[in-house]
Parts: C-alpha cells; structure tokens; sequence
C-alpha cells in the first residue's frame, strides 16, 4: 500500500473501521485538553521568536548604519578642531555623509533633559558630527587611529558599544521562543502517548477479539492512531485560534515600538500559525503509531 | 488443510496433549468429545494457530505455525471460522456489526456483502435481534451470533467449540442443523462438544467421524456411539 493511500485513508478513515474500538471519553477528552493547552502556548513562544528576531534586525540595522563623533576642546579650538574632523571623515571610505549639528540642533537634543531655557553658550557642551556610513561601513579602528592623530578632542561612538549586547539578547531570546516550542512539542507527544497508552490498556479486550476474526495489527493500530490523530488536530486548532485572538487582542504596536507592544504577527507569521494543528497532528500520528505499534507487539 | 504431526502441548505443568497426529479433510464432518478439562478447546485452539505446540509440528494451508508471522496469523484466522467457547464479541456494536467484523477487518465490507449479512442473521433467526447489543442477547442467541459470525467470510473450515453450550434442546438441534447445512455447502466442519446426545443426532443426518481425547492422545470414537 503506498504512503499517499495509507494517509488519505488516515484522513477521511472509513466510519466502520472507527467505530471498531469503542469511544474512550476520558482519553479523548486528555487529548483535546493537552493538544489545545500546547497550541495555545506554541502561539505564544512563537509569537516571543518572531517579535525579538524582528527586534533584533530592526536594531542592527537602524544603529549600524549611523555614529557620531564628539569633540571635546577649549572654546577657541572648537571650529578648527570640528573642520579638521569632517576633513578626516570625508576623506574616509565607507562613510556617506558626515555633518556638524548646529547649536539650534544640540539644544534640542538636550532639551529633554535640561528643559529649554539652557544657556548652551555658557557651558562646555561638546560639538557632535553625524556620521551617515555606506552599506559597507568603515573601519572603525583605522578611523580611530587618524583621529587620534589629527583631532585629538574627538571621540568617536559608532553604537557598537551597546548594539552587540542588545542583539546578543534579542538573539538569545528568539532561540529560546524556539526551544520553548520543541519542549512544547515533546511533551505533547509524551502526553498523548500516555493518553494512547491508557486508551490501547483500557482495550486489550477488544484488541483480542480483533485479533480473533483476522484483523491484522496494523488495521488495528489505524483504528487508534486516526483518532488520537483527529483528536490533537481538532484540539490544537481551537488553540492556536484561541491563542492567536489573546496575541490580536494586546495593545497594538505604536510607532515607538516597545518590545512588550510589539509581539503580534505580521505577514508570514500568520501563515506559521496555521502550521501548528497540521504539526499537532503529526506529533500524535507518531506518538499514537509508536505506543500501538508496542503495545500491539506486547499482547499476545 | 489442517495438519497435527506428532505433537505435544502443555501449558508449563504436565503435559495435557502428546503424540498426537490429525489430519482434516476437506468436506469432512468431526466431532471432538472428551471430559470437561482434557484439552478439547485446547486441540482447536493448536488447530487454528492460537497456540503453538511444545513438540512436533502444526500445519495451516501448508505453513508451519511457528513461521508464521502476525499478518500470515490474521490471514488463516480469515480462512478458518471459530466459534468460541465463550463467543467474545464487542460489546458497543450492535449483532449485525459484529456479526460483519471479518468482513469490516478484511476490507470486505461492500454492499452486496451487506444483502448477504441479512441473510446470514435470518438464517441463524437473529433476523429482529439485528440491532441489539451483545449483553442483551440470550445464551443461545449469543452462540447464533458467533456462528453466523464464524461464517461470513465464507471460510473453508469451521471450528467450533461447544456450539451448543447454553441452550435446549431444540436450540441445539437448530444450529446443528446450520453446520450441517454448512457441510453439505462443502465446508469442513469440526465440533468440539461432551453432548453425546448431539452426536447420535447427527448421526441421523451426516456422516460423522468421533475424534475422542483420553489420556492424553486422541482417539477415533468407534461403534460404542
Ligand atoms: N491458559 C491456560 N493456562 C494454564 N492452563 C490452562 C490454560 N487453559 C486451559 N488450561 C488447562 O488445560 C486443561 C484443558 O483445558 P481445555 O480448556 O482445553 O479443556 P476442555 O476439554 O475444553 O474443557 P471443557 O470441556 O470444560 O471446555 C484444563 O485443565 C485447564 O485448566
Ligand atoms: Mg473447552
């Protein structure tokens, strides 16, 4: 019997082949219950994996692309120093653009901090450049080193600093929203092989009068794989629907974008959703088929 | 089609069968008598492959038991009906489908199938008791059904065991009507029974061989019938 038969037959079944094992309402029920409760969690853990992935690509590549350098000297030095500076930077590969702020400019950047009445002239308030990089990027070392040479108040922040540890943590985030989901999955398929095994127990009578008239293992085994298979695809599609209506129902993301504001689905995200009853359904159809295909080998 | 060559059986203790050798043949008529425990349902069960022999070799449509395999199992239990001492049936389907599971487990189970299993019902007369569940049914219903159940594959050979356990007189006089019947259709038939009384009845109607087990072996039952 080819594979395409077996599944087909697996799918549509035929209603007497299933009436053959009498209906086992505390497994059904376990089943439904731990499929549904698994799906609903998968939609979450998967929702985690998709929101730091986007997180973390969303702060690489905002903050690779800009840096700034911050000069700090006496007043008198400040123009020549800044000249100087943007002299270097325009001289050096990979960078786009670079562009002294103007004091209108600095005193908004501060103004949230020191409110608007800041005498900006009467303090030492660096003079900052705005660095644009090509895609390529620049060395940042090399760069360094000639600054250090021929502007020595510059100090150049190209973001690396604190970018690397927020996109190592979005990272480990995202690989643990996937690990969540293969435990997820494992102990699905520990908990419906139970649910198989009680259910195969609970009918060893039945199994021997099987076995009796001539059915053969794997007929049997069919009978008990098809249900708890219909059973975990049915539960874990009403999870992943009840999952996916908490996740639409968060606050949505504003532009701002928080984290916390930031975990619904978008585009392929929701087509990763529809696959977690379909991979449900394939966890019980092993399960089931492992559990039965033991059993069936135990009793004799 | 079914060969005992020379065989021993014991279930760990003594043993309760040896040197026993037994051919079937086809379109034959036996009985198997013997007291209550000397190994009557055991010899049918070696006789359709539930149980293997400790010693010598059983034969089923030419394949030794013990090369046989669970799927080559399921297949001769298809060719040989049994009807069980203790007819065991599932008990959450009505008469008419357990009565049609061979047909369901072998992937008969077609339409004209169907016209035949009403027949079949009506014959054993569990025509109106189609519907009912199992525990609902009477002794003797029950042994009817598991006839009729022993038979719907059309098998070549019918065992079976104590067919007439549980009911009167009449009943039993009924359904040794059927597996005469059975015979004369050209299957091969087997009855295990201490009913001598059925025995001399059937004389009457078919010719009958006496398979008797004592003292462990078996013996041709002759003129004292
Ligand atoms: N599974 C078993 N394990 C151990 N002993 C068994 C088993 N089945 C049967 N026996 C023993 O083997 C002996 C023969 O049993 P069997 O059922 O073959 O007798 P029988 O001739 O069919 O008896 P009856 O006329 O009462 O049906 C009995 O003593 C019985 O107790
Ligand atoms: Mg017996």
């Amino acid at each position: 019997m080819s594979k395409g038969l077996q599944l087909s037959k697996l799918i549509m079944g035929d209603a007497q082949a299933d009436r053959v094992v009498p209906p086992t309402g505390f497994t059904a029920r376990l089943t439904l219950f731990a499929a549904g409760a698994m799906a609903f969690l998968t939609v979450f853990a998967l929702a985690l994996s998709l929101a730091s992935g986007r997180l973390a690509a969303r702060w690489g590549e905002e903050l690779a692309q800009s840096s700034t350098l911050r000069i700090s000297a006496p007043d008198e030095q400040m123009a020549a120093q800044t000249a100087a500076a943007l002299t270097v930077l325009e001289s050096t590969p990979g960078i786009a653009s670079a562009r002294a702020l103007s004091v209108e400019e600095q005193r908004n950047l501060l103004a949230p901090w020191f409110g608007p009445d800041l005498p900006l002239d009467s303090l030492p308030i660096p003079q900052l450049i705005e660095i644009v990089e090509t895609e390529e990027g620049y060395d940042g070392a090399g760069l360094r080193l000639r600054l250090q040479a021929e502007v020595p108040g510059a100090v150049l922040d190209d973001h690396n600093r604190w970018r690397r540890p927020l996109e190592r943590a979005a990272g480990r985030l995202r690989l643990l929203g996937w690990v969540s989901i293969g435990l997820i999955g494992a102990a699905t398929a520990a908990m419906i092989t139970l649910a198989a095994n009680a259910a195969l127990a609970a009918n060893a009578q039945v199994i021997s009068v099987l076995r009796l008239i001539g059915a053969q293992d794997s007929y049997i085994a069919r009978a008990f794989v098809r249900r708890f298979t219909l059973r975990a695809l049915s539960g874990a599609a009403i999870g992943t629907a009840l999952g996916a209506l908490a996740v639409f129902l968060l606050p949505s993301a504003q532009d701002s974008g928080g984290f916390l504001t930031g975990l619904g689905f978008q585009g392929i995200g929701w087509a990763l959703l529809a696959l977690i009853p379909p991979l449900a359904g394939v966890v019980a159809y092993l399960a089931t088929g492992a559990a039965a295909r033991r059993t069936l080998g135990e009793l004799t | 089609m079914i060969e005992l060559d020379n065989i021993a059986y014991s279930y760990g203790g003594g043993e309760l069968l040896s040197e026993v050798s037994f051919k079937l043949a086809p379109g034959s008529f036996h009985f198997l008598t013997g007291p209550s425990g000397s190994g009557k349902t055991t010899f049918l069960k070696l006789c359709y492959g539930a149980l293997t022999p400790t010693a010598g070799r059983v034969q089923l449509f030419g394949k030794d038991v013990r090369e046989m395999d669970r799927d080559d199992h399921a297949m001769t239990r298809r060719q040989i009906g049994v009807v069980h001492q203790d007819c065991q049936f599932l008990d959450h389907l009505p008469v008419r489908e357990n009565v049609a599971l061979p047909l369901t487990v072998s992937g008969k189970d077609s339409l004209e199938q169907h016209s035949n299993l009403k027949e079949l019902l009506t014959w054993v007369g569990l025509g109106h008791r189609a519907s009912a569940l199992p525990p609902e049914l009477s002794g003797g219903e029950r042994q009817r059904a598991a006839l009729a159940r022993a038979v719907i594959m059309s098998p070549d050979v019918v065992l079976a065991d104590e067919p007439t356990g549980n009911v009167d007189w009449e009943m039993s006089q009924r359904l040794l009507q059927l597996l005469v019947e059975l015979n004369k259709m050209g299957k091969t038939i087997l009855i295990a029974t201490h009913d001598m009384n059925l025995i001399r009845a059937a004389k009457h109607h078919v010719q009958a061989r006496v398979l008797r087990i004592s003292g462990r072996k078996l013996q041709l039952a002759g003129a004292d019938l």
